[in-house]
């Protein structure tokens, strides 16, 4: 059993960002009701015992020949507030090719489509919360938002963990990407450290000497351990 | 120890070829599922009155139709009817609609013995949302709508936002739209 702290101002993104120009006729301009945490909340969707093919979490591996651009390994925890590890979560990724450019049919940016690559793969953490990607690393690209608006390199993550509350979608951002100081996407979460836990780090331990490049990425989803013994004070 | 959660970040427009691939995902109620089956349509509107067109998308998450949940949380698990999924998952097609094929949820208990009216979690993804927004769906005439404790920290004349209605002429079939802004703005919940 979990309970779920609500979160702190400024950690997660406003809904009304105005330099994310698509936020502006989507925000709610209504305030949120605050409701209590019932079964409703408490449980969620699990995902542990759903089959996850051997070549789903190898992005390099899902056609006869391997996908242009640098090969990359991203790997790391899912943890809750405690910094116990999440374990049977699903981890699904997506993201552009290497010429930064998705395979999606409304993306117009006039790179090329990689027939050697999809973009999309899944894992499920181990006991200990440890998930591992083999990809490649995206390229920047650029959008509508404003004049000469880019995206810096990113890989999208979605994640169910214990319960609907823990719930994540978020970017995994690389280190040093000089894009990420003028991107309103990134830059909608208002507090410096919680964009920065968004950036992976270049992580020697994790990488295949002679083969790939690796970037570590711990992600934290809410829930924490529930104190019983408190229960009585309410 | 205690670690400040992950920030969400939005979804953007080309999710779908990573999340929305497996349209099963809409069938949440197999043939053999116990209850009342219906279907259940979503509209999602933007601040423009227009269609979020194949760039939302919506997650169900509902108790079977005797209001128990497939999760280790709910004491009455192990009973849960196993011909249906709690979970459902579909992009907004070009005119902003998806459709779910699922059973009218149960009751569910509330934590002071009370229960709640038959009621389904949504969360919604999309571009232009930095992170997904939560509301419920209930059931327009439902005599345990009046004493829902969720409900009832709805303003009145805001609960008509969160009530699927009846499709006439189509047996079984329920629609709500989903208002992002506007006067008929849907009740989003803050959990």
């Amino acid at each position: 059993m979990k309970e779920y702290p609500r979160t702190q101002p400024g950690t997660q993104p406003e809904y009304l960002y105005e330099g994310y120009r698509s936020s502006i006729r989507r925000a709610p301009s209504q305030p949120l009701i605050q409701v209590p945490h019932t079964l409703s909340e408490l449980t969620g969707p699990l995902y542990g015992h759903n089959p996850i093919g051997e070549s789903d979490n190898d992005l390099t591996r899902h056609f006869a020949d391997p996908p242009l651009g640098e090969r990359i390994i991203v790997a790391g925890r899912v943890l809750d507030e405690d910094g116990r590890g999440v374990p049977s979560a699903l981890v699904e990724v997506w993201q552009a090719n290497s010429a930064g450019r998705y395979r999606h049919s409304r993306d117009g940016h006039p790179a090329p489509l990689d027939p050697n690559f999809l973009g999309a793969g899944r894992a499920i953490t181990d006991a200990a919360g440890n998930y591992r990607f083999v990809s490649i690393k995206p390229g920047a690209y650029p959008w509508r938002n404003h004049p000469n608006a880019w995206r810096p390199a990113h890989i999208h993550f979605s994640l169910f963990g214990a319960g609907l509350l823990s719930r994540l979608v978020t970017q995994m951002y690389f280190p040093g990407d000089p894009l990420m100081a003028i991107d309103p996407v990134l830059h909608s979460i208002a507090d410096e450290g919680s964009r920065q836990r968004l950036v992976s780090s270049l992580d020697l331990s994790l990488t295949e000497p002679e083969w790939a490049l690796a970037y570590r990425f711990d992600i934290v989803l809410r829930g924490r351990s529930a104190t019983p013994f408190e229960e009585g004070k309410g | 120890m205690t670690l400040t959660p992950s920030a969400s970040q939005t979804v953007g427009p080309f999710f779908n070829f990573g999340l929305t691939t497996n349209h099963a995902l809409g069938t949440m109620a197999l043939d053999g599922a116990e209850g009342e089956h219906i279907t259940l349509a979503f509209r999602v509107i933007d601040g423009d009155g227009q269609p979020t067109p194949g760039d939302s998308m919506i997650e169900l998450w509902q108790a079977d139709s005797q209001g128990r949940y497939q999760h280790t949380v709910d004491p009455r698990s192990a009973t849960a009817d196993e011909s249906f999924c709690g979970f459902g998952r579909l992009e907004t097609d070009a005119n902003g609609v998806c459709v779910f094929e699922t059973v009218k949820p149960g009751r569910v208990p509330n934590i002071n013995g009370s229960s709640q009216a038959p009621h389904i979690n949504v969360t919604l993804f999309g571009r232009g949302l930095g992170k997904p927004l939560r509301t419920r769906v209930y059931f327009a005439d439902d005599a345990a709508n009046a004493d829902d404790p969720v409900l009832a920290l709805v303003p009145a004349n805001r609960r008509d936002t969160l009530l699927a209605k009846p499709v006439a002429g189509q047996a079984g079939a329920w629609a709500i739209e989903i208002h992002l802004q506007g006067e008929a703005e849907t009740v989003f919940f803050d959990v």
